[in-house]
């Protein structure tokens, strides 16, 4: 083991991200694509003759061919939600070790507007490439995917642990009354703990409102070093600590339904840092349901494990609270296009530079990103940090 | 009759699959380590050797997490309503994904002792499904 750390080495200099309050964008496609690299570069204050390396979570060199961009650096990691947290784990490592100096990584999905289109969407079709021991070894037993899968982990959580739906209705109830302060969520009307229970059950225990959207979205980031990051348009926001875990990719295969990958990246990132959890100004943790939230609050250290329904159930997740969460609204209200783990990166840069608006934490220095893709099988945890925290 | 999800049969699962035309519940093997593994594969998953030998399970097990679907998976009948899919712990070591069927599907609970029953699929294999011992 070598004692070379990414920490400070790096940091994001642009973000864009457009999602609408309808679900549905205008844009699709590549031309989205390409919109979101212009602004994520615009906000940076560079230029695509600045580029030269590319993150994309499928065949990479599709998109730097439409763009018109060489790359010296490739990076096509596909793992669901979490690719981006892995796109700029890469990015950082690569940077630092001289492979490149700018990276962007972009993503766009539209399984809303498509089905208006006609174009079938992303959702349906075979998940991942190779073998797929999924039709053999799952379909046919009828788990409605995904939420059958995060319903089994929350139904082992509940027997372990005592947790109650109410416990994880709170973490809606909370989401959405961060998603009420920002104008381009999807929804915005408050919701109750009985609202959540009596939304209709969907995979038991999982009701609907325990349930992400489905929406358009798209979004991008820039990455650069940390020397060249200090010149550019807007504040730095240093990458102090990535890490990831990986340990299934079928839900069944998951070695412990009660405990994620994450109780690894977390742990590894944090300790990159040279954070503790009670450091964390901001969470951005993957919510494509209320128990994958509750599952990272465990496997981050923020509470013991089995805890997560407690420590979640005073509210402290919501506006105002000891650990603000998700605060664009996440992927229970703000948006979900299928792979959300680029908008817990742009809201985190965004509220590290303090541009938030009414729904603004106060003064965070140190945010965590923490994406979760698959069926809780790879996570990507990133700690972010302003430049005092350097 | 409920309809089901047809699943393929992978090289590496044929045996296992042909067992259940005669309701056997069979699990592959690891000959080098003793120890059985889930789901089947070519090499065993902890030694990534072998050889790989089929050998009859007892048809038990334990519910290790379930979940009733409202909303049917692939291939199920909406009018069929809700139905429990579950992961039970077999008595070998190896947790499977599975319906749990012989009981309302919210009677359907974690730790519940459970065994082995068949139903059948159209091409004369069955689906090992799992009810209250």
């Amino acid at each position: 083991m070598s004692d070379r750390t990414l920490r400070g080495l790096t940091a994001i200099v642009g973000v864009a991200d457009d999602v609408s309050p309808t679900g549905e964008l205008e844009r699709h496609g590549r031309r989205l694509e390409a919109a979101m690299v212009s602004e994520a570069l615009a906000d940076a204050g560079l230029t695509l003759a600045d580029v030269d390396g590319i993150c994309y979570a499928g065949m990479a060199t599709g998109l730097a061919e439409y763009l018109g961009v060489h790359p010296r650096y490739v990076d096509g990691t596909m793992v669901g939600g979490s690719s981006y947290e892995l796109h700029l784990e890469h990015a950082a490592a690569a940077i630092a070790a001289g492979l490149c100096e700018v990276v962007v990584s972009v993503y766009a999905a539209t399984p809303r507007s498509d089905r208006r289109r006609g174009a079938g969407g992303q959702r349906g079709g075979p998940a991942f490439g190779g073998p797929n021991p999924m039709a053999e070894w799952e379909m046919p037993y009828g788990l409605a995917m995904p939420m059958g899968a995060y319903a089994l982990a929350a139904s082992r959580h509940m027997a372990c642990y005592g947790t109650t739906s109410e416990q994880l209705a709170q973490i809606a109830v909370d989401t959405r009354r961060w998603a009420a302060m920002n104008p381009r969520a999807r929804f915005r009307d408050p919701i109750t703990i009985a609202d959540v229970l009596a939304s209709p059950m969907q995979a038991s225990p999982l009701h609907l409102l325990d349930c992400c959207l489905v929406t358009d979205g798209a979004g991008a980031f820039v990455v650069t070093s940390a020397e060249r990051a200090g010149d550019l348009a807007k504040p730095p926001i240093y990458v102090l600590g990535a890490a990831t875990g990986s340990d299934h990719q079928m839900i069944s295969q998951m070695p412990d339904l009660t405990t994620t990958a994450g109780a690894r990246s977390g742990p590894a990132a944090f300790a990159m840092a040279g954070i503790k959890p009670d450091e964390v100004d901001l969470l951005m943790a993957y919510d494509s349901f209320t128990i994958t939230a509750l599952l990272h609050l465990e496997d981050l250290g923020f509470c013991p494990k089995g805890e997560g329904g407690a420590f979640a159930e005073d509210g402290k997740l919501g506006p105002g609270g000891s650990l603000p969460t998700n605060t664009n609204g996440g992927g229970l209200s703000y948006t979900h296009p299928g792979q959300y783990g680029m908008f817990l990166l742009v809201e985190a840069v965004r509220q590290l530079r303090g541009e938030c608006g009414s729904r603004q934490v106060i003064d965070p220095q140190i945010g965590v990103a923490h994406g979760s893709g698959g069926v809780l099988s790879t996570m990507g945890t990133i700690v972010l940090g302003t430049g005092s925290t350097r | 009759m409920t309809k089901f999800f047809e699943p393929p049969i992978s090289d590496s699962a044929i045996q296992f699959w042909d067992s259940t035309r005669e309701r056997r519940l069979v699990l592959p093997w690891c000959a080098a380590c003793e120890h059985p593994f889930w789901y089947p594969r070519e090499v065993c998953p902890r030694c990534l050797g072998g050889p790989v030998e089929w050998r009859e399970a007892s048809g038990s097990g334990e519910v290790h997490a379930v979940s009733v679907q409202h909303r049917p998976g692939p291939m199920r009948d909406p009018a069929a309503g809700p139905y429990a899919v579950a992961l039970v712990d077999l008595a070998e070591g190896v947790r499977i994904m599975t319906n749990i069927v012989g009981c309302e599907p919210d009677a359907a609970t974690v730790g519940m002792a459970v065994r082995v029953t068949w139903e059948p699929l159209a091409d004369g294999r069955h689906l090992a499904q799992f009810e209250p011992a």
